[in-house]
């Protein structure tokens, strides 16, 4: 059996292991972490040659430095515009490429995007919480948070030599500034001409932007009346008004529950476009029906699943 | 007005059966995540039950809101509220001073001694009226009248594991050392969030909830135990 192992040299802050998530436990408090943008996670894997489920790293503006001090393994990048370089030499952006006992591997962040996936050909060693290694930050729980001197442990390594090289680039995959909203479900809680500033509004991401949410600016949301809502569900891409009035936008490593209203909860084919905006870009909002919400993630699934399984079927021969 | 039905972007309905905290409304809510619970549907993703409302999750690839609402109104239709019976799990506790930072000050404020504080908390039966916030974070309801008080004006940082803290008319035994704003009355051994288990809580939504008091003898040896 072949092993590599990656010796952390240095990780941004938010530099986790994920891997699909935790699903089904939000009713006992238990979220699903996983990664920022889930497609970029689908890609990573599928550009070499796996579904969906296996655990791989996620990094952030912070990037990543590693030496692999043991084995050769191929690598896959995809999400955002980031750059990776193996002893200096740029391997692209969304790319393959192997690493071998030595060299050492760079993710810096390029002209855009927030988050990316660095899958690996074989299996990162980390113990399962909950039967999932994806981290939650905030509790630790899962795989864990990637620091300075962790090291990685790979089994099964593999070199696919044939995979190695550039990714076909998706449109899915870019930023997204104009993000589709169902309204509610507390739209009680907003004035009429409230929810149409939310909608004509051109807000900021703030710099609070981490793997549980994004704060943004622009405007601020007034809520009608007495905040006196009991705690409830709390999705993953809920517009929530806390009492500040700046909308804070959950991510993947949400709280479950939240006694603050939702004017609005983003749908899901575009979540991963918006965690791809960085702080101080704008983003706009616009709101559609549920049903056109569904209409939706059908037609992004059926893209991603052709681009996913021509990926898988890649070579560069 | 109320049930009230109202779709989530493309994953979820949300049933709300009111609009604030109350036993009834909080039982029709665990009896509708009883009966969602054991019926499924395709497409269903999970079930959150909350104080008031159940949040209805499902995969928009393989069905769809008008699906979810038809099955929400017959479940609606068709449930029983408090004709199941419910489950009863004991916690335990311990109340020693250096387990309990605001014990004195709750007595004080709620004009009664310690030993009072302590009695009338273990004097109560409490239900699960929702989890969330942290993992396994079960918010207990059911705090006996003359010690209930509003939170702090502000939190406090790393609160440990196992404090049995309380607010308004709740308690809530933690399972991660967090920040909180609560009263910490004791410290508790139980282990509620046990990941290696299926469910991973002790407890599910409207479950009953009792406390047994122990010395520190037990506590210590529960506590060494646990972590070994």
């Amino acid at each position: 059996m072949s092993r590599a192992v990656f010796l952390i040299e240095r990780a941004g802050p938010m530099t986790t292991i994920q891997d699909r998530g935790r699903f089904g436990a939000q009713r006992y408090g238990i979220n699903e972490a996983g990664p920022m943008d889930r497609a970029a996670y689908r890609t990573a894997l599928a550009a070499l040659g796996y579904e969906p489920g296996p655990a791989l790293i996620e990094t952030s503006l912070g990037g990543l430095a590693l030496r692999c001090i043991q084995g050769d393994i191929t690598v896959a990048l995809a999400g955002g515009g980031f750059r990776l370089t193996i002893d200096g030499e740029t391997k692209g952006s969304w790319c393959v490429a192997t690493i071998r006992a030595g060299q050492r591997l760079e993710i810096k962040p390029g002209p855009w995007g927030s988050w990316t996936c660095l899958a690996v050909a074989g299996d990162i060693v980390a113990k399962p919480w909950m039967g999932s290694v994806a981290t939650h930050a905030p509790t630790g729980f899962g795989a864990g948070v990637l620091k300075t001197n962790d090291e990685v442990i790979i089994d099964n390594a593999q070199v696919l030599e044939a995979r190695e090289g550039l990714l076909p680039f998706p449109v899915t995959g870019k930023p997204r500034d104009h993000v589709r909203v169902v309204l509610g479900p507390q739209q009680q809680f907003f004035a009429p001409e409230t929810i149409d500033a939310f909608l004509n509004t051109n807000f900021t991401l703030s710099g609070e932007y981490d793997r549980m949410g994004v704060k943004l600016t622009g405007a601020k949301i007034a809520i009608e009346g007495a905040l006196d809502m009991p705690s409830q569900a709390l999705p993953r891409g809920s517009v929530q008004i806390p009492g500040h009035g700046d909308p804070l936008i959950l991510l993947s490593d949400h709280q479950t529950t939240g006694g603050y209203p939702k004017i609005a909860v983003t749908i899901g084919a575009d979540q991963d476009g918006f965690c791809q905006l960085r702080p101080r870009q704008n983003v706009r909002f616009s709101a559609i029906t549920p049903d056109a919400a569904i209409t939706a993630a059908r037609s992004r699934a059926k893209a991603e699943t052709a681009y996913l399984d021509r990926l898988r079927r890649r070579t560069n021969a | 007005m109320y049930p009230r039905l109202v779709p989530v972007a493309d994953c979820g309905l949300l049933v709300e059966f009111g609009d604030h905290i109350d036993p009834v409304i909080n039982a029709q809510v665990a009896t509708f995540d009883r009966d969602l619970m054991a019926r499924g549907f395709p497409g269903f993703t999970e079930s959150v039950p909350s104080w008031s409302a159940v949040l209805v999750g499902f995969d928009p690839l393989i069905t769809d809101h008008e699906q979810v609402r038809a099955l929400a109104e017959t479940i609606i239709a068709t449930m029983k509220p408090g004709a199941a019976k419910r489950a009863r799990h004991e916690v335990l506790a311990c109340y020693d001073d250096d387990l309990a930072p605001d014990l004195a000050i709750m007595a004080q404020k709620t004009g009664r001694t310690p030993d009072e504080v302590i009695a009338a908390h273990l004097s109560g039966t409490y239900v699960v009226g929702m989890m969330g916030f942290a993992p396994g974070y079960a918010y207990l309801d059911g705090l006996p009248e003359p010690i209930r008080l509003p939170r702090k004006t502000a939190p406090v940082r790393g609160v440990p594991k196992g404090s049995i803290m309380l607010a308004g008319s709740q308690c809530i035994v933690s399972t991660v050392t967090m920040p909180s704003g609560w009263w910490v009355i004791g410290r508790s051994p139980t282990r509620i969030l046990r990941p290696e288990n299926h469910p991973p809580v002790l407890f599910d939504m409207g479950d009953e909830i009792i406390f047994k008091r122990i010395d520190r003898k037990t506590f210590d040896a529960m506590s060494t135990e646990a972590a070994s």
